[in-house]
């Protein structure tokens, strides 16, 4: 659950501000600039007045020099520490626990998106269904599916997120729906909807970002191709699996080149100079 | 035969045997806690005499928020924070429970009044210059309030938890997201997990109604204090001089502007 690289960045930093913190301590100038007079200031150095009407401070008492250890300064730097040390107990687990539960990966099969007859040879259906159902509506994920047919004796499809690239609003499919022809399947995992559409393309109806039938953006913020879905054939079913990014699609539906990444949030470059911005992603460190 | 006096004087013979009364209590909390002292510290300090309304725009955001505090203390007795039932509380307040569509359009329009007015405030200080020495800790504190302010605005959106509320908060995370190398762990963070979902809807609860409150009344704290203690200054076309001499000052004082309780301690 923890996760090593984690623990050894903790470790590491944990190791030298300790050092360094130990160094600071225990070097000889810290008690005489500590314990001395407080340097007299000119007027102009030193503008805050001292509090009114309090008494003028006493002149610092002459430093003993470092051969004495009083026991009250001994206990001193004792409950200081060992506040520290309670305080670093309680906040260890109190922050591990508001951080670490965000970034436990939940662990989801595949979709069983229904018999592949449902999706005719070129033809685009939007599928929504419920990616994980023990969470409820709030895991409704729509994706446009599209068949190319056979190639290479397997089916090809064509699986595109909807989650626009740009920011994450839901895209739509810019043309019309076949309402009328709206069907809802029952499979094992999954209650899906599926809707024959006609798309031009895909656009977005937050800040208008717009993207072709491979998921090429086409205009607008998005900086990047439509994520689209892994996929596998079981018995006749459609299995959707893991969503993957892409910077661009060359060439249409069975013989598309895609440039495929894993997985990134809307808005991250994934390739070129930009790419760089996001050296690694949170399900790396799982 | 009895001559009545004037009511002037039946008036003052009459607060004579009153006021003792009144002063009774208020008069052994003094001397138990310094607190009238301290409250009459806090009201009657000196201001400069050319000051003038856009001087009220502090107090106008503080009064803000203390009526977005109270009106989220009452919304929250009937605020149901979990994906399903959380827009149904929401839709019980504004339609059902008696008067809760004001005190829900209080907060709501009052989320908008608190940040205007900030901004406002703000203005004022940057146009008058009022951030300069010895007030720039002060601008530092208000640094650090506005993005407080503007987070509580960002978490209280979502808590509808309607169409609106939910693609708002959609693009906000991601907006997050995008930041250079630590952008998709905080979006990550925000989330409390890789999709939006009740750890969102849970956590963005508690910050806004216990964490960014509990941080802004720290810093409001903070920042009164230092208004208190260095006092406000006058505006940039004032013909005093800044910093220029009140009153007799003891020596070593280089003379600036400190207020002091006006009225006398109850006795
Ligand atoms: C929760 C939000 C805030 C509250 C409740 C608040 C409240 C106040 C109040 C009551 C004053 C007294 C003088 C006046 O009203 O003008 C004041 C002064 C001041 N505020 Fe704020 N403030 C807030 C946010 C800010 C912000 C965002 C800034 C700037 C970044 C800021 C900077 C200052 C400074 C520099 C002064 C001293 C001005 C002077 O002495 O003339 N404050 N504040
Ligand atoms: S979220 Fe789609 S264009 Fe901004």
């Amino acid at each position: 659950m923890v996760s090593p690289p984690a623990v050894i960045v903790g470790a590491i930093i944990t190791v030298i501000f300790g050092f360094l913190w130990a160094r600071d301590v225990m070097s000889p100038g810290r008690a005489s600039a500590a314990g001395g007079p407080e340097p007299a200031g000119t007027a102009d150095a030193e503008p805050i007045p001292a509090h009114m009407g309090a008494p003028a401070t006493p002149p610092g008492h002459p430093s003993e020099g470092p051969a004495s250890y009083p026991r009250s300064k001994f206990l001193e730097l004792g409950t200081l520490g060992l506040g520290a040390v309670i305080g670093g107990i309680i906040t260890a687990p109190i922050l591990g626990f508001a951080v670490l539960p965000a970034f436990t990966e939940d662990e989801l099969g595949g979709v069983d998106l229904g018999p592949l007859t449902k999706y005719p040879t070129g033809k685009w259906i939007e599928a929504t269904f419920l990616l994980n159902p023990a969470a409820g509506e709030v895991s409704r994920r729509t994706a446009f599916i599209r068949s190319n047919g056979m190639e290479g004796g397997q089916p090809s499809m064509t699986i595109i997120s909807n989650r626009c690239v740009h920011l994450g609003c839901p895209v739509q499919a810019a043309g019309p729906r076949n309402d009328d022809q709206q069907e809802t399947i029952k499979t094992e995992q999954a209650e899906l909807t599926v809707t024959p559409v006609l798309p031009a393309n895909f656009s977005c109806p937050c800040h208008g970002g717009s993207y072709d039938t491979e998921g090429n953006r086409i205009a607008g913020p998005p900086v990047r191709a439509l994520d689209r879905y892994k996929y596998s054939i079981v018995d006749g079913h459609l299995i959707l699996l893991q969503p993957y990014s892409v910077s661009e699609v060359e060439g249409e539906g069975a013989k598309a080149a895609i440039k495929a990444y894993g997985i990134q949030g809307p808005g991250e470059h994934v390739d070129g100079l930009s790419g760089l911005l996001y050296p690694i992603q949170p399900q790396d460190l799982g | 035969m009895a001559i009545t006096p004037p009511p002037a004087r039946r008036r003052k013979r009459r607060m004579d045997k009153v006021m003792p009364l009144v002063m009774m209590p208020v008069n052994w909390l003094e001397e138990r806690s310094g607190l009238v002292g301290g409250l009459k510290y806090f009201l009657f300090r000196k201001v400069p005499s050319d000051i003038n309304w856009f001087h009220t725009l502090g107090s106008a955001t503080l009064t803000a928020f203390i009526v977005q505090a109270v009106t989220g203390v009452i919304l929250a007795m009937y605020y149901k924070p979990h994906p399903d039932t959380a827009y149904e509380s929401i839709r019980y307040i504004t339609n059902e429970a008696t008067l809760g569509w004001l005190v829900r359009g209080m907060h709501r329009w009052g989320a908008s009044v608190f940040i205007i007015l900030i901004f406002l405030h703000m203005a004022r200080v940057f146009l008058f210059g009022a951030y300069k020495y010895p007030r720039e800790l002060n601008w530092i504190v208000g640094v650090m309030l506005l993005p407080l302010a503007m987070l509580e605005g960002f978490t209280g959106y979502l808590l509808p938890w309607d169409q609106t509320a939910y693609w708002a908060t959609v693009v906000g995370i991601n907006l997050n997201g995008t930041g250079p190398v630590v952008g998709p762990f905080l979006a990550q963070f925000l989330r409390g997990g890789d999709e939006i979902g009740t750890d969102t809807l849970t956590r963005f609860y508690a910050m806004h109604m216990l964490l960014l409150p509990g941080a802004i009344m720290g810093l409001i704290g903070l920042h009164l204090y230092l208004v208190i203690r260095l006092g406000v200054s006058s505006p940039p076309w004032s013909k005093d001089a800044a910093g220029s001499e009140r009153e007799e000052r003891p020596s070593g004082d280089p003379g600036l502007v400190r207020p002091r309780a006006r009225g006398r301690v109850a006795k």
